[in-house]
């Protein structure tokens, strides 16, 4: 895997700044019942990276097929499109300095319009559009940029309360330049109510923390009498310099 | 009033939820055409150097119950202990090696057609034992959780590891040590409970 990004400056090899623990949501939320038998009960054994850690895979640009990021059109037969309120989410991927992320790998997923996944899982009574799959990919631009074409996914009910319902959302899963730096979370829409009813994203502890994760509509970014646009930005953890460490091993 | 540091804050993580095989492996739960084929599905070819391995990894919650909803990513060095990575520094990984792979545990078990890593200096320059670095997510576990797997046939290379010298509670060090029988490693991986894997901060 040939590292693409960056290729006129030197890679970082620093470790990355300590993770802020009290920022995520914890292992156990009880109102999110799942987590109640799945959450390690013991402290995490805590050490600064090591290669292991600061080293991680790159993916090229090569890879991505012509559709991976217009869920629109990637499951759709021919001539036809995916059922929905056409949007484009776009945004950056920054690093806690503050700095663009390029060459990260982002893969998306989510239910359609109607608020069903297809997955053999998923038995909500919302139909399944046969012209929508629910994944996408794309790589980051030397800024850090990317941008996807989707339908708003809509909301739908799931098993953990009587009546709890997950608001809007799509998943996103993150590869920046280091295994320390991989990262799930959910991308959520401005004006949701749903959002502050839902035990998962509530499982986030500070308000400010779950407001980073809502998109924001960008009328400036919509294209006219096609869709309309949402600007979602991600950041990854920072990294330390290593011009002032000892120098790793070979170098 | 100082100056601001003007740092931003690391996005919150959120689970992958029941369906995370739909964006990460969707040829494996069926969404066909979309992509060749699932990333990380394949780790080695007929030129890669080192000694072929096989890993069945299950991950078990508080009841002993394997998860068969979860995604578990590995990612480790080469033969020669060199990283597939533009961190890598000390030279050039096997190209027919990329060390990264992925693998939905559906069936309760997660496979991986991998080769044994070679040693990787820690920090200070001393060895790590041989180790794969393991990434588990799934619906119910709301920050991936970070681990590694060392194997049972480096008993003296593992007693001078950095990382499990570390460990407070020795009686703890074997969740770590994956079990060989043949060219086969066996790992449990225990969310909760007596046997609680030590997960990592780092």
């Amino acid at each position: 895997m040939p590292a693409e990004s960056g290729s006129n400056h030197r890679p970082e090899t620093g470790a990355f700044f300590q993770r802020d623990r009290t920022w995520h949501p914890p292992a156990l939320t009880p109102n999110y019942k799942t987590s109640v038998l799945r959450s390690p009960q013991k402290a995490p054994l805590a050490f600064d990276n090591t290669l292991s850690e600061i080293a991680g895979p790159v993916f090229g640009h090569a890879m991505l097929g012509e559709l991976d990021a217009d869920l629109i059109h990637n499951f759709a037969r021919p001539g036809e499109s995916a059922i929905g309120e056409r949007i484009i989410v776009y945004g950056r991927v920054l690093d806690e300095r503050g700095v663009g992320v390029p060459g990260a790998l982002l893969e998306f997923w989510q239910a359609n319009a109607g608020g069903r996944y297809r997955h053999k899982k998923d038995g909500y009574l919302a139909p399944l559009d046969p012209n929508f799959g629910g994944c996408g990919r794309a790589i980051t631009s030397e800024d850090g940029g990317y941008a996807f074409r989707t339908v708003k996914p809509g909301p739908y009910p799931w098993p953990n309360g009587p009546n709890d319902w997950r608001p809007s959302h799509i998943h996103f899963s993150v590869f920046g330049h280091g295994f320390a730096q991989r990262l799930i979370t959910q991308m959520y829409f401005e004006g949701d109510p749903l959002i502050w009813h839902c035990p998962i994203a509530r499982g986030i502890p500070d308000k400010a923390a779950i407001e980073t994760l809502i998109a924001v509509l960008d009328m400036q970014a919509t294209i006219p009498f096609d869709a309309r646009a949402y600007k979602f930005d991600i950041v990854l953890r920072g990294r330390r310099s290593s011009l002032f460490e000892n120098r790793l091993e070979g170098n | 009033m100082a100056q601001s540091l003007d740092r931003l804050r690391e996005s919150p993580s959120q689970t992958a939820g029941p369906y995370v095989h739909i964006g990460l492996t969707p040829n494996f739960c069926g969404i066909g055409g979309v992509y060749a084929s699932d990333l990380g599905a394949t780790m080695v070819n007929d030129k890669t150097k080192g000694e072929r391995i096989g890993l069945r990894i299950r991950v078990l919650d508080g009841t002993g119950t394997p998860l068969k909803d979860a995604l578990v990513e590995i990612w480790q060095a080469d033969t020669d202990g060199l990283y597939n990575s533009p961190a890598e520094r000390r030279g050039t990984a096997d190209p027919n090696f990329s060390g990264w792979g992925r693998c939905p545990t559906e069936t309760g078990l997660c496979t991986f057609d991998t080769i044994k890593p070679g040693r990787v200096p820690s920090r200070d320059g001393s060895l790590m034992a041989p180790h794969i670095t393991l990434w588990i997510v799934a619906r119910g576990i709301n920050l991936g959780l970070h681990t590694r797997l060392y194997f049972s046939d480096e008993e003296k290379a593992n007693a001078q590891d950095p990382i499990l010298t570390r460990i407070e509670h020795s009686v703890r060090v074997p969740t770590l040590i994956a079990k060989r029988t043949g060219d086969i490693y066996v790992f449990d991986v225990h969310l909760q409970g007596e046997k609680e894997t030590v997960f990592f901060d780092s």
